[in-house]
């Protein structure tokens, strides 16, 4: 086996974010060993580097044939099938909605199949908050044409116009003659499959916001009981027969090179599978504790030659040193000569796991040199181009099935899991379900890139901000441009040499460079003795924007609460836009000295991303997003040295759990004459900078870090 | 070396005969096939495992076979009795009280316990008896409603 990093700008012109990929190599000619996932550290964005084994770009959403996309059988029963996967984000819901709409059928009869690589048409990755406003108007595209296809067919028989007959509940109705006949009847008939063998018109018209009867609605999840009583099967879940459960041997530290190892003491036990292909080690067993203890025997014998890595304490010095290339020079001298006043700040944003709930997972199965994996991947199109690779086999030998799984929020883009268990079903010649430890997870899955931001900004007498020059070292671009009116703006992303392998995470660099942005708003907002809603305020023009913080301002009834000061307590706001939508925050916090933390007592945030699809789904979003985000935003941090990860583990690494629940308001602004946007991400990118502007506003120390913690004057 | 032991699970009998030592999470996911309860995090600090033992609420990935032998066992499939769903399920389901859903039949079952403790729970009750339980997609409020909902579907 040889693995090369790969660091691949993804091919789809709607999501920019790199995916590094392990780069397995298990094929018969050795291109030397570069590094094994784990080993290493990688490389991250080179912009513009594409992978030839692509073909070219995809194009996402499009199907040949409308029976790509829809199925009615001769018993009515319509299945829809979309690459899209459902972590939990709401998508199956949504795109049963965008179908069920166009049908004119109840939400229940349309069954939604997803992600399985050999039935559905490749809808691209389930990310970058995509699937509203790039795979359901396709949905809803492909439903339409098929309702009217079936029109049609009905007016032909009847010989009527089909401007003449109307669609109710999977019924065509000619009113004027008393008719009707049912999709199921319609199904049976020859002239259907003709009609549903042809491209969709490019030229359907879908129902208008106004006429929505499904879609807008609060529809709840359609295999929710599943979930209540335990039977939907996650890809962990999944039994296949003869199954044998994998190990796979991680290195000691990041870097290090196995030197040798003994399989022996693995192969000496009844029914376990051991396998060594160069730098790729692991073990197959009939149940999970039989192949931990055989892994743990080998790996007592395995040598390792380590490598010199960073550790986290010096992270931010190693980042800004590290860059490729120059870190551009502020090109705004004579503003700043001429400035009244001049800020210049750094920030800093750790690395961070997401640590979804269900650890990669994968089940792989070979059938006479094809291959079949079940998997928790939110880009499942990815994982059959990753292992037919790895494996060097043409796309059409491997199928890829996504299961609802466990949890995404951006972490499972890659498929080192998918590999690795077919690695080992390869060896062992039967399947093998590979479950990732939590440690394996918190050390060998990807990380949000940390980051370093400088900005600097000049102010004229007035309080108006006269230029700005933004640098974000290594964590990306996303939302980096400012959304405030100043007259010169340099907003630039450098990537560097990250320690850690790094990728997504919900709404990927947006949190950080909207954590330094609003922080250093407030800052400016102080300099300029200015309110910090007032200040930002008269630097805004984007209506939205506007919109979502003046309504989060006065449902916090922030223009009073923040004049009120009491001992330790303070008020921060914060706002941005992201992926097509805005979000505000406002923010009350408690200092609590003697145990050294900060209390979120109260957030109040507002919301918009164009018309609403499911009201019940984007609040619960929001939430998530909130609360998720207090974690990087106070406590969670990626603690490593020498190559090992220290705190890999939910006792050391801390995310939100129930006593962290702030009082929420969260308010969702419709906007139905706006094309609707995502919102699984956005929400997340204010929580941290209100937080850490209401940290000023209690103690007058301004925090420029994330996780953000109380410096030692104020500590007890 | 392997021993037998003997359990009470979802109302049937059952024994295996394994390592001692083997958690009682894989005992139930692997030989007995009830995947309800979920691997979350191996050290009993996330939830996503839990299960009653004896009418209590456990961790089932720290709790080793033999510390369960001869007790009663019920898993989130046994939760529901002919196929009617448990007030504590069905309170899940009318919040929607889960976006993935994989922290669902811990939390269902620790609730279930925490219920039969308190059957009326403050919120802040509800907190410190879920504090142990983890869900990343982070929808504690909606599940703080469905148990508050279920406790007034008990009284």
């Amino acid at each position: 086996m040889t693995t090369k990093q790969q660091s691949n700008e993804y091919l789809e012109a709607e999501y920019q974010e790199p995916i590094e990929q392990v780069g397995y190599d298990f094929g018969i000619s050795r291109r030397g060993f570069v590094k094994v996932l784990g080993a290493g550290l990688l490389i991250t964005v080179s912009a513009g580097t594409v992978l030839g084994q692509r073909g070219g770009r995809r194009e996402m959403g499009r199907v040949q044939h409308l029976s790509q996309r829809i199925h009615i059988a001769k018993d009515g029963k319509i299945t829809v099938m979309t690459g899209k996967v459902e972590g939990g984000q709401g998508a199956r819901a949504e795109l049963t909605q965008a179908a069920a709409e166009e049908l004119h059928v109840p939400v229940s009869q349309v069954e939604l199949v997803m992600g399985d690589t050999s039935l559905v048409p490749d809808d691209g990755i389930t990310a970058g908050s995509m699937t509203t406003p790039l795979t359901v108007p396709p949905v809803r595209k492909g439903a339409a044409a098929a309702r009217q296809g079936l029109v049609q067919i009905a007016a032909d028989r009847w010989k009527v116009n089909p401007t003449d007959v109307e669609v109710r509940d999977g019924k065509i109705i000619h009113a004027a003659s008393g008719r009707t006949l049912s999709y199921a009847e319609l199904a049976q008939g020859d002239e259907f499959g003709a009609a549903f063998e042809q491209a969709p018109p490019a030229d359907i018209t879908i129902t208008p916001v106004k006429e929505w009867k499904i879609l807008g609605v609060s529809v709840p999840r359609p295999n929710s009981r599943d979930l209540v009583t335990g039977a939907h099967k996650y890809p962990s879940d999944i039994v296949r027969p003869g199954m044998l459960y994998g190990k796979v041997l991680r290195p000691v530290s990041y870097g290090a090179k196995l030197v040798s190892i003994d399989l022996e003491g693995a192969k000496a036990m009844k029914g376990v599978v051991a396998v060594q292909d160069d730098q790729f080690v692991g073990v197959a067993a009939p149940t999970t504790h039989q192949a931990r203890k055989a892994l743990e025997a080998i790996a007592q014998s395995a040598k390792w030659e380590p490598a010199v890595q960073p550790s986290s304490r010096e992270v931010f010095d190693h980042l800004r040193s590290s860059v490729r290339g120059d870190v551009p020079k502020n090109p705004f001298a004579e503003q700043l000569a001429n400035a009244g006043k001049v800020l210049k700040q750094t920030y800093h944003v750790s690395y961070v796991q997401h640590a979804p709930l269900e650890t990669r997972t994968a089940l792989a199965e070979w059938d006479d040199g094809k291959l079949t994996v079940w998997t928790g991947s939110q880009n499942p199109f990815g994982c059959r181009g990753e292992l037919a690779r790895a494996f060097h086999l043409p796309n059409e030998s491997v199928r890829v099935i996504v299961p609802d799984f466990g949890g995404g929020y951006g972490g499972k883009h890659s498929g080192e899991a998918v590999v690795e268990a077919a690695r080992l079903a390869k060896a062992a010649g039967r399947p093998v379900l590979l479950k990732w430890t939590r440690e394996e997870e918190f050390t060998w899955a990807y990380f949000r890139p940390a980051a370093v931001i400088d900005i600097e900004a000049g102010l004229d007498p007035k309080g108006q901000i006269t230029s700005w020059h933004f640098i974000n070292i290594n964590s990306g671009p996303s939302a980096i441009n400012t959304p405030y009116r100043i007259a010169k703006v340099d907003c630039r992303f450098v990537p560097s040499d990250s320690p850690l392998r790094q990728s997504s995470y919900r709404a990927l660099a947006a949190t950080a460079n909207n954590f330094a942005r609003e922080c250093f708003m407030d800052e400016l907002a102080a300099a300029a003795d200015a309110d910090p809603l007032e200040f930002r305020l008269a630097h805004l023009d984007n209506p939205r924007l506007r919109a979502v913080l003046e309504e989060a301002a006065k449902r916090f009834n922030w223009r009073e609460r923040v004049k009120q000061k009491q001992p330790d307590v303070g008020m921060g706001l914060a706002c941005g836009t992201e992926k097509n939508s805005c979000v505000a925050a406002c923010a009350e916090i408690a200092v609590d000295r003697e145990h050294n933390r900060i209390a979120v007592r109260h957030v109040c945030e507002v919301f918009e991303c164009g018309t609403i699809i499911n009201p019940d789904n984007l609040s619960a979003q929001v939430q998530g997003c909130v609360i998720m985000g207090l974690g990087p935003a106070l406590r969670e941090e990626m603690q490593f040295a020498d190559g090992k990860i220290q705190n890999p583990n939910f006792k050391h690494y801390l995310v939100p759990r129930f006593n962290d629940l702030p009082e929420l308001d969260i308010h969702l602004l419709n906007r139905s004459d706006l094309a609707s946007t995502g919102g699984g991400e956005t929400p997340i990118i204010a929580i941290a900078p209100a937080i850490a502007n209401a940290v000023f506003h209690a103690t007058g120390a301004r925090i420029r870090r994330m996780p953000i913690r109380l410096p030692e004057n104020v500590q007890a | 070396m392997d021993k037998t032991f003997t359990f009470t699970v979802n109302g049937e009998s059952k024994t295996v005969t394994t390592d001692p030592e083997r958690p009682l999470l894989e005992v139930l996911r692997e030989d007995l096939q009830l995947t309800g309860p979920k691997y979350g995090c191996g050290e009993g600090l996330c939830g996503a495992c839990s299960v009653l033992l004896d009418g209590k609420s456990a961790f089932s990935c720290i709790t080793a076979v033999e510390d369960a032998d001869k007790k009663e066992i019920l898993t989130i499939e046994g939760l529901a009795k002919d196929g009617k769903l448990h007030p504590v399920q069905e309170a899940f389901l009318a919040e929607n009280a889960f976006q993935c859903g994989y922290c669902t039949p811990g939390m269902v079952m620790a609730s279930v316990d925490l219920l039969n403790d308190r059957p009326n729970p403050t919120d802040a009750e509800i907190r410190s008896g879920m504090e142990k339980h983890l869900c990343r997609c982070c929808g504690f409020p909606k599940i703080q409603k469905a148990i508050q909902r279920a406790a007034q579907a008990g009284r």
